[in-house]
């Protein structure tokens, strides 16, 4: 066991193991500080963080490499994730800056840590590695378990109680009291008539002939989109897909050819709300003047006749 | 290969992590750097353990690894509070008490 790492004298696969490895983990870190999306920043972390656990078992840490993989990457940086899906993934840092130049100064700050730390270790000598053959003889876990349970089991103690305190903390603070009681569906039926706003159904996304996707608007019956088709969250991202114009004007020219085959008054096109209504009552109005005369039918299948003859 | 690599190594993870708390303005990844710092003092640790030959830098690197999850299962349970409060994980915004 002991022969495989962790001896006195390394040699020159633990030297490209550590170089190559070495590189990648300060990558990982990088990502994690620049890029802008927390999930990226996430994933780069927990790839730093199986490095690390490399070099953990490179180094005759055999129990803690393993602690590393299963501790790190898998609870703590899950935890992160799925505090991420809580928390909203899209939510990218902003650029705008509250304290003028913190940005900078920071960068300076760190960078002369940096300059501090490695102009520190370079004024120490070290010799090589002792190597952990004596120490790990029986193996590395029943090693690390007769330190743990002899010379830290007092510090062993207080950690357990540490965590306990934690989880009671952590249930403590994301624990939300019910300061009212719940409404009932009724009163939830009330309210909204009191209210008097959209009492019935939203409308549908996607009643459009060639779209049916959830960010298309539903049309209007003067081809205007109804924004209330689509789900708020969409709406509040801003992803909603518009029908654009030039399709508008497509479906307006397809309406006119119709119309113009079948002899019938040209469509004028989506109007506003303020003009519709004026015509809705002129249409009363010849309505009952033409008093009964059955009117022409909404002609669809023509439309697609024509579309489907092309 | 001398072991002072690793501890350059560390020392260069503890720095970005370090300067990624400064820069960075989202709670999540600020607490992200910090595990980042916490990794990199585990790494001197273990790298100490063998340069010594015994298990004492082991032993506390194991506690670091207790103590830094006890920590994010407190802190990321704060932040969920304050994203509850104020609908942003910012901690630009966390700045009630600022005159």
């Amino acid at each position: 066991m002991t022969a495989l790492a962790a001896t006195a004298a390394t040699s020159t696969g633990e030297a490209v193991q550590f170089w190559v490895l070495g590189t990648v983990a300060v990558l990982g870190g990088l990502g994690t500080v620049l890029l802008r999306r927390a999930v990226h920043s996430a994933l780069c972390l927990a790839g730093t963080m199986i490095i690390l656990a490399l070099f953990y078992l490179a180094n005759g840490a055999y129990f803690l490499g393993v602690v590393q993989i299963v501790v790190y990457t898998g609870a703590v940086m899950m935890l992160f994730l799925f505090v991420l899906m809580l928390v909203g993934v899209s939510a990218a840092d902003s650029l705008k800056e509250t304290l003028k130049g913190q940005r900078w100064m920071a960068a300076l700050c760190g960078l002369g840590l940096g300059t501090l730390l490695i102009v520190g270790i370079g004024q120490v000598s070290v010799g090589g590695f002792n190597g952990l053959a004596a120490a790990n003889a029986q193996g590395n876990v029943p090693a690390l378990a007769s330190l743990l349970f002899t010379k830290y089991v007092v510090a062993f103690e207080v950690v357990g109680a540490l965590l306990t305190v934690a989880a009671v903390g952590a249930t403590l603070l994301t624990h939300r009291e019910r300061v009212e009681k719940n409404k009932s569906q009724r009163e939830q039926a009330i309210e909204r008539v009191r209210g008097g706003t959209q009492l019935p159904p939203l409308p549908a996304p996607g009643v459009y002939a060639r779209h049916n996707a959830v960010d298309r608007p539903a049309l209007l019956p003067d081809g205007s989109p109804a924004e209330l088709s689509v789900s708020p969250t969409l709406r509040s991202r801003g992803q909603i897909r518009e029908v654009s114009s030039e399709q508008l004007a497509r479906l307006a020219a397809i309406e006119q050819r119709t119309a113009e085959y079948q002899g019938r008054p040209t469509y004028p096109g989506p109007k506003d709300p303020g003009e519709r209504a004026l015509e809705r009552e002129t249409a009363g109005e010849e309505e009952a003047a033409r008093n009964g005369q059955p009117s022409e039918p909404e002609d669809a299948a023509g439309t697609e006749r024509e579309e489907a003859a092309k | 290969m001398s072991p002072i690599n690793y501890v350059y190594l560390a020392a260069l993870l503890f720095t970005i992590g370090a300067a990624g708390v400064l820069i960075r303005r989202n709670a999540i990844v600020v607490f992200m750097c910090i595990e980042l710092m916490l990794n990199a003092a585990n790494l001197t640790l273990v790298a100490f353990s063998r340069m010594h030959g015994n298990l004492d830098g082991q032993i506390m690197a194991f506690f670091v690894m207790v103590v830094a999850a006890a920590e994010v299962v407190v802190g990321l349970a704060i932040i969920v509070m304050l994203y509850r409060a104020r609908h942003s994980a910012s901690v630009d915004d966390a700045s009630l008490m600022k005159l």
